[in-house]
């Protein structure tokens, strides 16, 4: 049962809407104590930049690719909720949900390469950094793709609608860490 | 915006004043009422407190009579020394300040003083209480694995907390930074709840000023702990992953940096100061008022000096590393911001004394509280100002003049402020009065103990007395102190001694005391306007809010005070 606090709307923002700005801002602190860490380490070790040379940029590009597109869905899913089609909105949800899947296959294949070449998590603390940082995004994908699938679920029968923004905006926040992973793991040599 | 929120305004209703029958489960176990999460909060955090009592206890009784069998615990040897020191740290700031100040107090008081029938979330609120519980679970469980509990000081520095063949602890140190971050996690939970509740949940009226100030320090300490933690959770997954993977993050084997972990572990664990320091200000600001009859001095000021007060505490991490082999021209930077960071912390001191005086003070045991919070607190201000220095830092630099300056200012905070608060709401909270005169029993009998056992240890400390020493009898220059030792072990031993008293009030009081009323200490704020204790729901209708929180003696009213919810 819903409480009676949980109807009003003091600061005229929606409640859920503040709720996940705070789950956001909890998480930009914790990738940004984490890429800083690494960030501090590689501008000191000019070792590390010999080490990310190893990693596959065109993989990494790929992914890239994978999870922008899925952010334009997951805003055509907002689109359609916003005009009131929980069926369509349902439909794109599942199209991001089949992008956070192809992400996580690719990124399973280049750590599977990686490894059988002896770059291992115990390697270096670049290789540390490098499993540690994109192995928690990686968990934030999974774990967005199955609220994603409740909130479509939801959406599908037109219940819960103002969800499909929610999870959009968690969804493009993933992306971005994403975006500020691709450059610092892969392409800066 | 707030449109496309559905509103389920009937279904809320449905229960108002109809106290079906739950099951004790549903009840007391798996609760999401607000009222009922703070009391398991608040008892778990005291049930925490007496383990961490129990802990000083038995290292005070080593370091008093070494090598003796302490009563109730047996031999200490020196793992066990180390353990004790390092979970008493743990536990005291992470299991009795943060649920007690924060989640306990915040649960119990945000949405009765603002007006609303429960959190915002209420199952959130519940998860976020099972978390802690389980992080609180796990530590102590940590003492009973093979190897005992983690004994590298409450900021395991690595590598000694990184590598089980130093700390020889290989399971207790893992399961001490899962449970430090399962606490974290159970935090971050509560936090979503506090600033929505508080952003928009207020009662109709209700203005952002009209808040009472200790609602406001709730939120600024959890917006603190939201912004501050991340890095340290992420530094607890890369300690994990060292001790358990053995992954290179903090080995300086494999070209990892230890000091790295020192300005995670301290950009966290300064604002976690100010985290538990604000709600402690908050409860005295309401109890000050309450007792002196006199609007708060200030409410404005009070408030963006908490918010200033937040900036500047993410700017003096370093102050706590200036010989960790940093920059001197950085300890320079580090010693300014430390400085400046008093000037706040005296701003509210100074207001709270303003608002003081001229007022017609009654002194009942939550007001010596309050008091006694502003007295103490002070000394472990004052002393802080030697050790932000970073010259006199060099000198005594993991001293127990730090760790006596610490204590001033994390007693008055945790033990102190809770009291003030607990005192203060436990007419609302069980519907009773407290026995005034046992009050003040427990009053002196903590506050005098307490003062006996730290200003000796300024002392010692400033005679060159290390901390995490487990004998110093050992020591020609400090062997000659071993008085001054069993003094403060004695004094800690009568302390304790009169927390019962305290107990035994709790116990009378909740049995037979005298039944409290709606308002008994004539206060202006949300809370005292329902029944104590209040039902479900708070309130049977929902207050509307025509003025700010502290309109006491106003002229050319026939009562002293003025409560938030009355028209004129």
């Amino acid at each position: 049962m819903r409480p009676i606090a949980n109807t009003r709307s003091a600061s005229g923002m929606p409640t859920g809407l503040l709720a996940v700005w705070w789950v956001v801002g909890s998480e930009i602190v914790i990738f940004g104590g984490l890429l800083a860490s690494y960030i501090m380490g590689r501008l000191t070790h000019d070792a590390w930049a010999v080490q990310s040379a190893h990693t596959n940029t065109w993989i990494g590009a790929t992914n890239t690719l994978v999870l922008l597109t899925s952010s334009l869905t997951a805003v055509l899913a907002h689109q359609a909720a916003e005009a009131g089609d929980g069926k369509l909105a349902a439909k794109r949800l599942y199209m991001t949900v089949g992008g956070a899947c192809a992400f996580v296959l690719i990124k399973s294949y280049e750590w599977y390469t990686e490894i059988s070449h002896g770059f291992t998590i115990t390697a270096s603390p670049f290789w540390s950094f490098y499993y540690t940082a994109a192995g928690i995004h990686a968990l934030h994908v999974i774990g967005g793709g199955i609220i994603m699938l409740i909130v479509a679920h939801k959406a599908k029968q037109n219940l819960e609608l103002h969800r499909v923004e929610l999870i959009g905006i968690y969804w493009h926040f993933v992306d971005l860490v994403w975006i500020f992973l691709f450059p610092l793991l892969y392409i800066a040599k | 915006m707030a449109e496309s929120i559905p509103h389920d305004v009937d279904a809320a209703h449905v229960d108002h004043g109809d106290h079906h029958e739950q099951t004790f489960w549903q009840k007391y176990v798996f609760s999401t009422d607000h009222k009922m999460i703070a009391m398991q909060y608040m008892f778990t955090g005291m049930a925490m407190g007496l383990i961490g009592a129990f802990m000083a206890y038995a290292f005070r009784m080593q370091l008093a009579f070494p090598g003796d069998s302490v009563p109730g615990f047996g031999i200490v040897t020196p793992a066990n020394y180390n353990a004790l020191v390092t979970n008493h740290g743990t536990i005291m700031i992470f299991w009795v300040a943060m649920p007690v100040l924060i989640a306990a107090f915040g649960n119990f008081l945000i949405p009765l003083m603002i007006g609303c029938d429960d959190m915002v979330f209420p199952k959130i609120n519940r998860l976020s209480y099972q978390i802690f519980l389980l992080s609180a679970v796990v530590l102590v469980a940590s003492f009973f694995v093979e190897g005992g509990g983690f004994g590298g000081a409450w900021t395991a520095y690595p590598p000694l907390s990184a590598k089980p063949i130093y700390n020889l602890t290989p399971l207790g140190c893992t399961m001490w930074v899962i449970a430090v971050g399962l606490e974290f996690v159970a935090f971050l939970l509560g936090g979503i709840n506090f600033i929505t509740t508080t952003m928009n949940a207020r009662a109709p009226g209700m203005k952002l000023y009209d808040i009472p100030i200790v609602v406001w320090m709730i939120v600024i300490a959890s917006i603190l702990f939201m912004l501050s933690v991340g890095p340290l959770i992420a530094g607890a997954i890369m300690l994990v992953f060292d001790q358990t993977l053995g992954t290179a993050f903090f080995d300086p084997d494999k070209g990892g940096d230890p000091v790295l972990w020192q300005h995670l572990f301290w950009f966290f664990g300064h604002p976690e100061v100010y985290v538990v320091l604000l709600p402690a200000i908050g409860i005295t600001a309401e109890i000050i008022t309450v007792f002196s009859r006199k609007k708060l001095f200030a409410y404005k000021t009070v408030l963006h000096t908490a918010f200033g007060t937040g900036v500047l505490s993410f700017t003096v991490w370093a102050h706590h590393q200036f010989i960790s082999g940093i920059d001197p021209r950085m300890a320079n930077v580090f010693t300014v911001t430390t400085l400046l960071i008093s000037i706040p912390i005296a701003e509210m001191m100074f207001v709270y004394i303003a608002t003081l005086y001229g007022g017609s003070i009654t002194l009942t045991t939550p007001m010596l509280w309050a008091l006694a919070f502003i007295a103490e607190f002070l000394i472990g201000g004052v002393t802080g100002i030697f050790l932000g220095a970073s010259g006199a830092d060099i000198y005594f630099h993991d001293t127990y003049f730090v760790l006596a300056h610490f204590h001033y200012t994390f007693y008055p905070i945790a033990v102190i402020g809770t009291f003030a608060g607990f005192t203060f709401w436990f007419p609302k909270m069980f519907g009773k009065m407290m026995n005034d005169t046992l009050g003040k029993i427990h009053f002196w009998g903590t506050i005098i103990p307490f003062n006996l056992i730290f200003i000796p240890l300024f002392v010692l400390g400033a005679a060159g007395q290390h901390r995490r020493i487990y004998d110093y009898t050992g020591f020609p220059e400090l062997a000659k102190y071993q008085d001054v030792r069993v003094f403060v072990t004695v004094a800690l031993l009568v302390m304790l001694a009169f927390q019962l008293v305290f107990f035994y009030n709790c116990f009378i009081s909740w049995r037979s005391g005298k039944k409290a009323g709606n308002n008994p200490w004539d206060s202006c704020t949300l809370e005292w306007t329902t029944s104590s204790p209040p039902g479900h729901g708070n309130w049977k209708e929902l207050p509307t809010v025509y003025r700010g929180p502290y309109e006491y003696s106003t002229p050319g009213r026939e009562k002293d005070f003025w409560p938030q919810n009355e028209p004129n």
